[in-house]
């Protein structure tokens, strides 16, 4: 039987998977790729407490998914604009690893 | 759903969302983005969340990861050369996502209603897509209008950020 305990589980491990990116890569294309699994994982845990609160009428909770909705839409747009700031970083500079861009660091 | 196929879709998921930070390839990485998603869209499907799944597929698998796979062409980025790994700060970052995770599972692990079972839905197949809009439009009206705004706001911000400055 699968219960609400093993959908939190594979959330919590994808959400690792993509912090473990974040934090290990350079490159910053698969840093973005990391952010948005870390993103989905969260969608999933909501996705489950949506359908593990049925609510009188025998209906998942539909707030839940509205939310994934917003945050799906968020996050398309949150892409593009993350992309474009890298073509013009790369334009700029000819690298996209984060190494390579410390004109910020103290 | 019968567990045969959630742990499939489960592993799936995670493992090429594994692959995603372990391949040095940014197009390897990618395509195992998408698959990924794909995992992930059947899990949504197996919660009776059909639209999320649907939408799952068609803004992540489809849109999102086009606009990847053309920015990697455009950019023209290779496999990253072997730097020299930094074994310390590797470690670092594993050890950190580990002490993540096993705070998440220590969660997990106490909430006493994570065991239940899911409860049974009224029918068999569930009106997802109109039962959405229903809340999308009663109650979200306001955040739906917002978000308009914002992707407005985004496309004119990525013509504006692509748009090469005269010299």
């Amino acid at each position: 039987m699968i219960t609400l305990g093993d959908y939190l589980m594979v959330s919590g491990i994808l959400f690792a998977i993509g912090f473990a990116g974040v934090m290990l890569r350079r490159n910053l294309i698969i840093i973005f790729m990391s952010l948005e699994l870390m993103l989905n994982a969260a969608n999933l845990s909501l996705v489950a407490f949506s359908r593990f609160r049925v609510g009188p009428t025998g209906l998942p909770d539909y707030n839940a998914q509205v939310f994934v909705f917003f945050i799906i839409t968020v996050a398309a747009a949150e892409v593009a604009v993350g992309l474009a700031i890298l073509v013009a970083l790369y334009r700029a500079r000819q690298t996209t690893d984060v190494k390579d861009i410390t004109s910020l660091k103290f | 759903m019968s567990p045969f196929l959630f742990w499939i879709f489960a592993l799936l998921t995670l493992i090429f969302g594994a692959a995603v930070v372990i391949n040095r390839n940014p197009v390897a990485s990618a395509l195992s983005l998408v698959v990924s998603f794909l995992g992930l869209a059947a899990l949504f499907m197996s919660l009776n969340a059909y639209f999320i799944g649907i939408i799952q597929v068609l803004v992540y698998a489809g849109a999102v990861m086009v606009l990847f796979l053309f920015i990697i062409m455009l950019l023209n980025l290779r496999a990253e050369e072997a730097r020299r790994i930094n074994w310390l700060a590797t470690a670092g970052g594993v050890a950190v996502a580990l002490i993540l995770l096993g705070q998440i599972f220590s969660v997990i692990s106490h909430l006493k209603f994570a065991q239940n079972p899911f409860p049974p839905l009224a029918g068999l197949t569930v009106d997802d897509v109109r039962n959405i809009g229903a809340v999308l439009f009663r109650n979200y009206n306001l955040p739906f209008q917002i978000v308009g705004v914002l992707v407005l706001v985004a496309t004119v911000g990525v013509v504006l950020l692509s748009k090469r400055e005269p010299r």
